[in-house]
């Protein structure tokens, strides 16, 4: 190994000698350091005061749930008596919806790692950080072409496996991202809708989709995965 | 008799040496010491000293990783009290769900607590993200803040999940079996990767008590790392950022 260099002391409280304010600030990377005309206020009191208030109205309102509601309690743990249906928790029933109708290898792995991998990846597609609104300056012929390809891709899929819950909002979706051509002078809706962007698009398809399977697995599925009203249940018990 | 106003005995107990030998600014009427107040306080200097006035407007975040982050304090508040009830046992876990209904003071309340507050976690994380999402707070120089958010999303389900087998009463047990078959598919390390994750080829004892540290101890300890790391990034990279009509961030990221 070869030799360190020899330490320099550094230690003086000469200015010139050792300069203690230096920076260099690239102002590209530093936001926190550009200057701003914006207006500023005193995190104390005004942002203080608001987090205090925040924590109070959460509290209550979890308290007042936790008096109304009870946290369901059933029989002790029984390996051999499989209640029918098993559920898992709400937020991945939508995965067992999706178990379903395909392989588990699809929608017990390869879905929700592919979710994942996708949420993560977000801020490094360049896609995510251009995108303007889905048909401003576009070829709308084109952008049509490609959005039926793939809508109807997506569609077979879903309606390949009998997945109507999925394949009924895909469509929906792709049909308002068509009709969202030419919004900008329409109504309040539809100039909503002309400004979305195609990653913007992707994400409410996503969430409809997520949603649509939650609520599904959640409310309407009984023995057997059988689709069942959420009301049957109810007067059953 | 003369009695002093509430006011007054404020202000002596703030200025006696034991106060000032904790807190050392004084009485917050002036901007000095407003500043003073945040950053000499070791749980507030996570805060910059000063906000955007536009920050602090309701529709710029829907406080919503305010009400997660809540949600987190509530259910370590509720979390240790039930700690001191439960044993990580078969069948004495059960057994200690009967307890907080009939014996333990506030037993239900704290359990009611700790299942809703944790219910809200999750879906406060999710409506979070998609908060962040639609207003673009992704875009740099944020993005590896929206990571660490991933992963923290990730560790909330696994929080809830963990938790969620606790009672082991039959929703408990099924859901998690449930779950876990799906863990099995994996390519290659299916097998091993369940097992490792029960202690066991089924949802058994073993798989209560690595539940329960998970739970309790190494999945708890990992989000405050991150989410250490997520609160003092959103200062690092500029504050909260809103809806991006209202605020044009001028921000272009360029290779040097």
């Amino acid at each position: 190994m070869s030799a360190l260099p020899p330490l320099t002391a550094v230690e003086s409280n000469d200015p010139v000698e050792t300069p203690r304010r230096v920076a260099l600030l690239r102002p590209d990377l530093r936001p926190s350091v550009r200057r701003s005309s914006e207006k500023f206020v005193m995190a104390y009191p005004h942002l203080i005061i608001r987090e205090v208030i925040l924590f109070q109205i959460v509290v209550i309102f979890l308290a007042i749930l936790a008096l109304v509601f009870n946290a369901p309690l059933e029989g002790i743990a029984n390996p051999v008596e499989t209640p029918n249906p098993a559920k898992a928790p709400w937020y991945f029933l939508g995965l067992q919806e999706l178990l379903h109708y395909y392989p588990p290898i699809v929608a017990g792995v390869l879905i929700p790692g592919l979710v994942v991998v996708a949420l993560a990846v977000i801020p490094y597609a360049r896609i995510n950080l251009s995108a303007g609104p889905l048909w401003e300056g576009k070829d709308e012929k084109r952008t049509t072409q490609i959005l039926a390809v793939a809508a109807s891709a997506l569609v077979l899929f879903f309606a390949g496996f009998q997945c109507w819950a999925a394949a009924v909002p895909t469509a929906a979706v792709a049909g308002a991202m068509y009709l969202a051509r030419g919004g900008s002078t329409g109504g309040t809706w539809r100039q909503a809708m002309a400004r979305l962007s195609l990653p913007q698009w992707i994400m409410t398809w996503f969430v409809i989709l997520a949603a649509a399977l939650t609520i599904i697995g959640t409310f309407f599925r009984g023995p057997g995965w059988s689709f069942i009203w959420p009301w049957t249940h109810m007067v059953q018990s | 008799m003369n009695i002093p106003s509430l006011d007054s005995l404020g202000r002596w107990f703030r200025g006696t040496s034991v106060y000032r030998s904790i807190v050392r600014h004084g009485v917050a009427e002036t901007s000095r010491n407003r500043s003073l107040i945040v950053f000499e306080n070791l749980f507030l200097h996570v805060h910059p000293v000063k906000v955007r006035e536009k920050a602090l407007r309701f529709k710029h975040t829907y406080w919503l990783g305010g009400i997660t982050m809540v949600c987190v304090i509530v259910l370590v508040a509720s979390g240790v009290p039930l700690m001191f009830y439960y044993h990580p046992s078969v069948p004495q876990a059960y057994q200690d769900m009967k307890e907080l209904k009939y014996v333990v003071d506030n037993g239900v309340f704290l359990r009611n607590l700790h299942r809703w507050g944790a219910h809200l976690m999750v879906f406060g994380a999710f409506l979070h993200m998609l908060r962040v999402f639609y207003h673009g707070a992704y875009q740099p120089p944020r993005q590896f803040n929206w990571v660490v958010g991933v992963v923290l999303l990730v560790l909330t389900l696994f929080l809830s999940y963990t938790g969620y087998l606790l009672p082991w009463d039959q929703l408990a047990f099924w859901g998690v079996s449930v779950g876990t078959n799906m863990a099995r598919e994996a390519p290659v390390i299916g097998d091993k990767l369940r097992f490792f994750l029960l202690g066991g080829n089924a949802v058994s004892e073993n798989a209560l008590l690595r539940f329960y540290v998970l739970h309790c101890v190494l999945l708890p300890v990992v989000l405050f790392l991150f989410l250490g790391v997520h609160i003092w990034r959103i200062r690092k990279d500029g504050g909260v950022k809103g809806p991006s009509e209202e605020a044009p961030d001028a921000f272009h990221e360029e290779e040097p």
